[in-house]
């Protein structure tokens, strides 16, 4: 699914620039020598009008100028106005020790006034002073206005290629790495826009720099301004020629760092497959392969390019040598007076400089552009999609209806064979279809072709009688809906996961205050400046409408009617009991879940099962809460008093002293890396019992084995700081009704609640933020909505209590009307990358959920619900089937007896439709397809 | 009642006192305890065996579902066992137990004992001895049984 529209960027993009298309001045056909690209003739002008120009230029130079012309021309000009106070700022200092400073001094006049010597000094001092500054400030000016542009460009570059990566066919994605696509972006075209900046200004600079000063020499002497030129063709032949091997090695190098990128993604990606073959030894080898490939080409390439600074210096030095030795004889003989020499010399010291600086430009120029077109030639795949199918917002999207029609549809494959193979059939839109075939039957790529997904090799699919190929992809993404076996659930909640389907533009702009709302305007500006979309990514974006809804309390009130739909209302509901809520946001909800707390301990009560769940109490001893819960008696809100750190803090060991706790704890922590080696120091280091249930890792296990032995001699107080860290951590964990161990008896507990009470008292001010206390009256915005309503813990070991007290709390929270709240707490529940933290079957139902919220024509489905049981799977289709009456559904089963329900059937095999009509018909026709692939089931 | 205690008590189940002492104390610790209210189930009849019991304190009453209504088999007391075999094999329970008042009791999970079980070749010797032994006793209780029927049957042939 395409996570973001791209509204009339392109367009915008075209427009704006496109006055700075035409061809290139003449003085850049210099840089673009060795490119062939560059060199054929410039693009002949458009044929008609709205054919849009494609953004991404193939040479960094036509990149540019095309979006910089004018930038780049205020930069030379401001470089040519800085020159001026630049020459100034250097003569001055000269007059202030010819003029002012001597001892006889020479009354001076400035505009007809005479100035005395002292007065003299102090004005060209000032204006010294004053040049000064203004240097600084043009430098200070010119740099930023550098270092903007060019970051400007590389944003406008890196968006535009994201946006290609958008248009790529999705084949393009099983064939290739999105590793290599990384670096790209990110690393490659770093340096891109610090050449942008320099790209104009720099060389025309130092160019003229150059060119003013042969002007001087051969204004001075043509003979000795020919020698200081005689060596130029012969440095302007051989220095490209070596870069250009040079500029090869860079191309091997990038590609070669590409896939080491990739490398390392294969390893992080199959790094349960390589341990569990122990393949690493393998994997390594390879590694330092590609390392030792870059080695090499890094070396011959620093041997290349030193080579060809060398010969420069060489060539460079060469001159000076012909004007000793012919300059030194023509003096000597006469025509040449030597206070020529000596300025002909000074001259040609400067330039050296210009001269350098033109050389290194060229280096970086070359760098940069072999980057650039190596970038740019990656993000051409074949089979892109066509920029156009991609306009900007629709002003509507018309709805699909009537007959699909698919006549003799194909897909061939790279090595032509067929995976689907003539495909004809009709259908009307409104049918519940049923698509069946075993795997390799070309079941599932009939689905993405009627989704468009990809693109036919063959024949053709029309809706309604338009062509498949010519609806725009908002059509497509909108009015078509897609899930495949493993949809793909984007960092972030399941709320944001389940509207992709209804987020295409900003519906409803944000409302900021005053300051924000500036420095957003700002920011929009900005991106358009860069051509990049200047949508509100803080707006509201949720196509309210298109869900059939009003607003967001409908929205999520649908939301929980389709969960409830495909039967997973209930995960949900446990998502957000374990989720947490924020009371500042919701003062209404936190308020009515502490109705509930007091609702739950009634209930309780009268059910008599109050033993099921110990309640927090400040004044007493919580068995079922760990040692670090009761001594902190609240929730930890950051790192500061992490359960798993509190050893280590430094508040903590204070209060634990102020009480005379620290020596029995870490006795009590002796006693459980005691019990811990005794029972887990025989089991092999990855068994799994060491992370169910040891208290120590399998890692850790002969550090404590080894602190335990230094025990022996002197105690636990003979111990040092770390080792005594190091036990200390243990108790904490301890939890008095599960785990059994006799240390945490009911003395320990009247002097753990001493401590408690000295943790409360003494806690200074600025780490109160750190905790947030159990309240019995108020709501624990660092708990989870669950913790909030039990106010304590489930009692341990007692055999009813991980059924009746949930039952309970279900009841409240229904009888409380509490429910909706709970699940919207669950939808705020972030999925992890990829969806890592919901189970496979919940991403498959969000996947679902997502299709059917967006309302589309038709829903495609290709073995969306593998991975849910048989009874799951049913309660899906039903409630897919009830909620798409009158609509569309094409579902891909990978079970033939689930096409019963269905209005039409097509079975497919090797690629060919084999039969297709009604279910039952077939069903009972013994010798038919499906029935036989029924029967194998 | 701590770890200690339920070794102790671990020690005296047949089936589990020839395991070497460090092996129980781990399945001790593995082990966790439940409190069931009076007339609560432990285990169904008909579900899978995921778990054993060992009795610490209370009585449990011994159920089959007959077809002509519950029967009850007998009652546990303390430290007797429920279910042990059955997480020896993936047969469903073959009979209910209730507890009768409050029970406290150990509960040996399947997984982690199959585990200890199936890495620890000592102890799947001490429970097969145990097997055996038991495999012998109801021989010989088959055995008289037959003996007994055959006796029957030959005194009701005469008597037909």
């Amino acid at each position: 699914m395409k996570p973001v529209a791209i509204k009339g960027l392109i367009g915008a993009v075209g427009n704006v620039e496109g006055v700075l298309a035409t061809p290139r001045p003449r003085i850049w056909r210099w840089f673009d020598r060795d490119s062939r690209r560059a060199a054929a003739p410039p693009a002949p002008p458009p044929q008609r009008a709205p054919v849009e120009r494609d953004p991404l230029e193939p040479s960094i130079y036509r990149f540019i100028l095309r979006y910089s012309l004018r930038q780049q021309l205020v930069l030379l000009l401001l470089t040519l106005l800085s020159f001026p106070f630049l020459y100034y700022s250097l003569e001055l200092p000269k007059i202030i020790t010819n003029r002012a400073i001597k001892p006889h001094y020479v009354s001076q006049t400035i505009f007809g006034h005479p100035f005395a010597q002292i007065p003299y000094l102090m004005l060209l001092c000032f204006a010294f002073l004053l040049l000064v500054f203004i240097n600084g400030a043009f430098k200070y000016y010119i740099n930023t206005y550098k270092g903007r542009l060019g970051e400007r460009m590389l944003r406008r570059f890196r968006y535009q290629l994201y946006q290609r990566l958008l248009l790529f066919p999705l084949s393009y994605f099983h064939k290739n790495s999105s590793a290599q696509i990384i670096p790209m972006i990110t690393a490659e075209c770093d340096t891109l826009g610090g050449f942008a900046g320099d790209a104009v200004a720099l060389p025309a600079f130092q160019g003229g720099t150059l060119l003013t000063n042969l002007f001087f020499m051969f204004m001075q002497n043509p003979v000795l301004g020919a020698a200081a030129v005689a060596l130029y063709p012969v440095q302007g032949y051989v220095i490209p020629k070596l870069q250009r091997k040079v500029n090869q090695l860079n191309r091997m190098r990038v590609r070669t760092v590409r896939q080491v990128a990739d490398r390392v993604q294969e390893t992080a990606s199959g790094m349960a497959d390589i341990v569990a073959n122990d393949a690493g030894k393998l994997q390594l080898s390879y590694f330092a392969h590609l390392l030792g490939t870059i080695y090499d080409i890094r070396f011959e390439s620093y041997q290349r390019k030193f080579f060809a600074k060398f010969l420069n210096n060489f060539l460079g030095q060469l001159t000076p040598f012909f004007f000793f030795s012919i300059g030194g004889y023509l003096v000597i003989r006469g025509p040449l007076s030597i206070g020529g020499l000596l300025a002909v010399l000074i001259a040609y010291k400067d330039l050296a400089s210009p001269f350098n600086e033109l050389l290194t430009f060229y280096q970086s120029f070359q760098d940069s552009k072999i980057k650039y077109e190596q970038i740019v030639e990656q993000f051409a795949p074949p089979g892109i999609i066509e920029a156009r199918l991609q306009p900007g917002e629709p002003e509507t999207v018309t709805r699909l209806a009537g007959e699909i029609t698919v006549a003799n549809l194909s897909l061939a494959e790279d090595d032509s064979s067929r995976v689907v193979d003539g495909i004809s059939f009709t259908v009307p839109l409104d049918r519940q279809i049923a698509v069946i075939g075993q795997s390799g039957s070309g079941k599932s790529e009939l689905a993405r072709l009627l989704a468009r997904l990809i693109q036919p090799s063959g024949g053709r699919i029309t809706i309604g009688g338009t062509d498949l190929a010519s609806f725009s992809a908002a059509t497509v993404g909108r009015r078509i809906g897609y899930v495949g076996p493993t949809p793909y659930l984007f960092a972030g909640t399941l709320f944001d996961n389940l509207l992709v389907g209804l987020r295409h533009a900003p519906t409803r702009p944000a409302q900021y205050p005053p300051a924000v709302g500036r420095r957003r305007a700002r920011q929009l500006t900005e991106a358009a400046k860069a051509g990049n979309i200047d949508f509100d990514i803080h707006a509201d974006w949720i196509d309210y409408k298109s869900a059939g809804v009003a607003d967001r309390e409908e929205l999520s009130h649908r939301i929980t009617k389709v969960l409830a739909g495909l039967g997973c209302e209930n995960d949900v509901y446990s998502l957000g009991l374990r989720g947490r809520l924020d009371p500042e946001a919701e003062p209404g909800a936190a308020q009515r879940l502490l109705e509930a707390r007091k609702a739950l301990a009634r209930r309780l009560a009268d059910e008599g099962i109050s033993h099921l769940v110990e309640t927090y109490d400040v004044e007493s001893f919580n068995r079922n809460a760990s040692v670090a819960e009761n001594l902190l008696f609240g929730t930890p809100i950051g790192p500061v008093f992490d359960f798993e750190a509190l050893a280590d803090n430094h508040y903590v060991l204070q209060v634990l002293a102020k009480v005379g706790l620290v020596d029995d704890l870490i006795g009590a922590g002796r006693e459980v890396a005691e019990t811990m080696v005794e029972l887990f120091a025989d089991l092999p280091p990855d068994h799994s019992f060491f992370e169910q249930y040891s208290f120590i890792s399998a890692n850790d296990l002969p550090e404590f084995a080894a602190i335990l032995a230094r025990t022996e001699k002197g105690g636990t107080s003979a111990l040092a700081t770390p080792d005594r860290t190091r036990l200390l951590s243990l108790p904490f964990k301890l939890i008095a009704a599960r785990h059994r161990f006799d240390v945490i008896d009911e003395a320990m507990q009247q002097r753990l609640l001493a401590a408690r009470r000295v943790f409360r008292a003494d806690l200074p001010v600025p780490a109160r933020a750190q905790i947030e206390f159990f309240d019995a009256v108020g709501y624990n915005a660092a708990a989870s909505v669950q913790d909030n309503i039990l106010f304590g813990k489930i009692a341990y070991g007692e055999a009813d209590a991980p059924v009746r007290v949930p039952a309970a709390l279900a009841e409240v929270v229904d009888a409380l009307e509490l429910r909706q709240t709970v699940i919207e707490v669950g939808l705020g529940h972030n999925v992890g990358p990829a969806g890592s933290r919901l189970s496979l079957a919940l991403r498959q139902m969000a996947g679902i959920a997502r299709a059917v919220l967006k309302r589309p024509d038709l829903l495609i489905l290709d073995e969306a619900t593998s991975a849910l049981d048989g009874q799951a799977q049913a309660r899906v289709m039903k409630g897919i089937k009830e909620e798409f009456a009158g609509r569309g559904i094409i579902w891909v089963l990978h079970r033939a007896s689930l096409a019963r329900n269905f209005d039409h059937v097509l079975v497919l095999s090797n690629g060919k439709l084999q039969e297709q009509g009604d279910p039952t018909e077939l069903f009972q026709r013994r010798d038919s397809l499906l029935t036989l692939l029924a029967a194998t089931e | 009642m701590s770890l200690k205690e339920e070794f102790e008590l671990l020690r005296r189940v047949p089936l589990f006192a020839e395991i070497e002492p460090s092996r129980l104390k781990l399945l001790a610790f593995l082990s966790e305890r439940v409190g069931f209210d009076p007339g609560r189930l432990i285990v169904r009849q008909g579900d899978t065996a995921d778990a054993a019991y060992l009795i610490i304190d209370g009585h449990a009453e011994v159920i089959a579902e007959a077809p002509s209504g519950p029967v009850i088999l007998a009652t546990l007391g303390p430290n007797e066992t429920v279910g042990e075999i059955g997480i020896l094999t993936n047969m469903p329970r073959n009979a209910t137990v209730r507890a009768q008042d409050r029970v406290i009791a150990l509960r040996i999970s399947k997984e982690p004992f199959m585990r200890m079980v199936r890495e620890f070749p000592n102890i799947s010797v001490s429970i097969m001895q145990e097997l055996a032994h038991r495999l012998d006793a109801v021989n010989n209780q088959l055995r008289t049984c037959m003996a007994e029927n055959k006796r029957l049957r030959e005194q009701g042939g005469i008597a037909a």
